[in-house]
């Protein structure tokens, strides 16, 4: 029994990060346009990468 | 091309900045053609180089751009700069576009991650409870343990998911209704309430993990539903944002200022060049022109108008620079009367009651009689209050309308898609309900059976080839389609256009004139239909005779309607003689010509009145009336914004088989519908009693709810793959 004290928690904890990523990802307009940024990622663009 | 209309440098267009807070303001606009990754690039690198731009982001999935424009900065810039490389794009009215945050699909999104959370973790400690119930070694010490632990996860999992039916639920009583919400909440607290008392007294059935299921499916129909709505609203809201066009007002100095229509004032002096629609219902100030009032009036003949008269919004000029005094604002001239009609008729609407409510209406009486039953019954006949309380809880519990929630929605979902990629658009799930039940079709004819634009009648090529230069530089739509009759080619070249007549152009150094009779010098005879005259100055003079074609398919989707059972009949404005002749050509015996809208109306409520489900398809606004009194409606996406607004479903495309097929598709979602409501009758059927009679256990409750729901869910997908034709 004393593995269950640890591993409900456990399994919990990493649900709880699983929801709490999901909320972020909610309030941070991640849905509103999938195919650009799907493309955005091919778009060769030099300004902001370090050397 | 003298004619066509160039983007007018001065214009003043700051009317569609958004200003934000820092005084700086959001332009938005809606590009066409841009569909990759290079496309985007391209968009966003061309217009972050204006001067005036901050910031720019395409969106690639709705095509708007969203330009962060400084204080100096000009739209007209911007829309010149997507237009040389060759993404032409429209200004969004900012009103129209304001599409409203959508708190409510977020609360339901979070809700459903949270019960799902709550579902699969709850889940986790059931397990062990279940393999108890069939005698694996479990001391009612554990059991207590994954009780409790199944309690704190799943109680406040299910209160937070479930605050979207309580709401809803409360509002609903308080209103003293009782929707589909009051059940299910009632269903859900009694059910938490339960089993906490079975926890603290250390009984055997605790019911956590299913109170999140439960709320989780429910919660999967409800997303389906308001997303299906969400689209279908977004979509439309689009295509009012593009429609919602502005007007070029004239100032003291004679600048011209490009407004958005709602701010035309009466008294203000308005440009319509050729090609553009009349704003507002306003008097000619000066210039003549011809009018085509298809969309108002469904008449196929051009009207010509002369200074002093008045034309009505919502007229297409043809031909002619006019200038306007504005009579009226835009609001009132779409016809203040069509408006009131429309707003009758959508009452009308949406008193309509829709399947899963009606199958609601029989559902809560049953289940709650059953649940009271049980309670009373149980402890009359000697079990304990404790018992037949966790007995009723169970009934409601397991009898949960998972079907009448999630299986309407799925298959409206699943229409509703399939009828997306066809280029239709469904406005909502009702909709598509009261398609499925039409057994009369009215149909209008300009621009429903016909095209809506004229094509060339059978000429001599080599006279069209002749023409072809000088047609290819106007346009003038009778002229366009003389154009694409001769295909691509030269263009006359010192083009002269004099305003409502016609033009004159030089081909191969000899000059030649197009246009009205009397300016090209015809025979000044009409046949009816519409002409456009062509000579070499000081020649003979050749007409050109058009005629809006009927739709290629027409005739077939009459057929098609009469097999299905509907009775089919034309509503036209149009005059006798060119009613009769569609309606030979597509085979309707029964029409009707020269209707105002309130005839149409009319017409539309006594069929109604005598017991049939009448749809409209139409598109002008004279039928707007008539569609939002329809039971259900049709209108092409070439319709004006407020014949779309007042139907039900959307078609692009050139075919009318689109009608039949939306038929179908609603009539085999009705079907799929209607199968689920049975199979759910059944499934409550067996599973009702068993659990007044205390036969189910908690995992017994949970296998049932989902396998029932995955049952509907699978049946409602058999639309997707479109196998009843």
């Amino acid at each position: 029994m004393n593995i269950f004290i640890l591993l409900a928690p456990f399994s919990l904890g990493l649900a709880l990060v699983a929801l709490g990523a999901f909320w972020w990802t909610l309030g941070h307009d991640q849905y509103e346009d999938p195919q650009g940024d799907a493309a955005r990622i091919l778009i060769k663009d030099d300004r902001d990468c370090p050397l | 091309m003298a004619l066509v209309e160039s983007p007018l440098p001065h214009a003043d267009l700051s009317a569609f900045i958004k200003p934000n807070s820092d005084g700086d303001g959001l332009l938005e606009l809606l590009v066409t053609g841009a569909h990759c990754a290079g496309c985007m690039a391209k968009v966003e690198g061309e217009i972050r180089r204006l001067k005036g731009v901050s910031a720019a982001r395409l969106n690639l999935s709705t095509g708007k751009l969203a330009v962060s424009m400084t204080r100096d900065g000009d739209p007209a810039l911007v829309l010149d700069a997507l237009d040389r490389i060759g993404y032409p794009a429209t200004l969004f009215d900012p009103v129209a576009a304001e599409d409203a945050q959508d708190r409510e699909g977020r609360a339901i999104t979070m809700a459903l991650a949270v019960a799902a959370f709550g579902a699969g973790n709850a889940m986790m400690f059931s397990v062990p409870i279940w393999a108890g119930l069939f005698g694996q070694e479990l001391g009612p010490a554990t059991r207590t343990l994954m009780q409790w632990s199944s309690a704190v996860i799943g109680a406040p999992c299910a209160v937070f998911a479930g605050m979207v039916f309580f709401k809803s639920a409360w509002r609903s009583l308080r209103a003293g209704q009782a929707n589909m919400d009051v059940p299910i909440s009632i269903g859900v607290l009694l059910t938490l309430a339960v089993s906490f008392q079975e926890t603290l007294l250390h009984g055997r059935d605790t019911y956590f993990d299913a109170a999140v299921t439960l709320l989780f499916l429910l919660l999967i129909g409800r997303w389906l539903d308001h997303s299906l709505r969400r689209k279908a609203r977004g979509a439309a809201a689009d295509l009012l944002a593009l429609q919602a066009a502005t007007a070029i007002v004239l100032d003291g100095q004679g600048h011209e200022r490009r407004v958005p229509l709602r701010e035309v004032a009466p008294g203000d002096l308005l440009l319509v060049r050729p090609g553009e629609r009349i704003p507002v219902d306003a008097r000619v100030d000066s210039g003549t022109a011809d009018l085509d009032n298809g969309l108002l009036t469904g008449e196929t003949a051009a009207v010509p108008v002369r200074i002093g008269e008045i034309c009505r919004a919502g007229a297409l000029n043809l031909n002619g620079m006019l200038r306007l005094v504005a009579l009226a604002r835009s609001e009132d001239s779409t016809l203040a009367e069509i408006a009131r009609l429309v707003e009758a008729g959508s009452q009308s609407k949406s008193s309509y009651v829709r399947l899963a409510d009606k199958a609601a209406a029989i559902y809560v009486p049953v289940v709650h009689s059953a649940a009271a039953l049980t309670f009373g019954l149980g402890w009359g006949f000697g079990l304990s209050p404790r018992e037949a309380l966790l007995r009723a809880a169970t009934v409601l519990i397991i009898t949960c309308p998972c079907a009448l929630g999630l299986a309407a929605p799925a298959v409206q979902v699943a229409a509703a898609s399939r009828l997306f990629r066809r280029g239709i658009l469904v406005k909502s799930g009702a909709a598509l309900e009261r398609m499925a039940e039409v057994s009369y079709v009215f149909l209008d004819k300009t621009g429903v059976l016909t095209e809506g634009r004229p094509r060339l009648l059978d000429a001599d090529p080599l006279e069209i080839a002749r023409a072809a230069p000088l047609a290819r530089a106007s346009a003038h739509p009778l002229a366009k389609s003389l154009a694409r009759g001769a295909g691509p080619g030269p263009i006359a070249e010192h083009i002269k256009e004099t305003p409502g007549q016609g033009l004159e152009g030089t081909i191969n150094g000899r000059i030649y004139r197009m246009g009205r009779a009397d300016y090209v010098g015809g025979a000044g005879y009409t046949s009816g239909e519409t002409e456009l005259w062509f000579t070499e100055v000081g020649g003979v003079p050749v007409c050109f005779k058009f005629a809006d074609s009927v739709r290629s398919d027409a005739a077939a989707t009459v057929q098609g309607l009469r097999r299905r059972g509907c009775e089919v009949e034309i509503l036209s404005g149009d005059l006798e003689g060119p009613t009769a002749l569609v309606a030979k050509s597509v085979g309707i015996a029964h029409w009707r010509s020269q209707l105002t809208p309130q005839d149409k109306a009319l017409a539309v409520a006594a069929t109604t009145a005598k017991g049939a489900r009448v749809l409209m398809v139409g598109d002008g606004l004279n039928d707007v009336a008539a569609l939002s009194k329809a039971h259900a409606a049709m209108a092409p996406g070439t319709a004006l914004d407020a014949s779309q607004n007042a139907a039900d479903l959307i078609f692009s495309g050139d075919k009318l088989g689109a009608v039949l097929e939306a038929m179908d598709v609603a009539r085999a979602a009705r079907h799929r519908a209607l199968e689920n409501f049975a199979f759910a009758a059944l499934y409550n059927l067996i599973a009702g009693p068993a659990a007044m009679l205390g036969m189910i256990n908690p995992f017994i409750a949970a296998l049932a709810m989902s396998g029932s729901s995955l049952v509907v869910t699978l049946n409602a997908l058999r639309l997707l793959r479109g196998d009843r034709k």
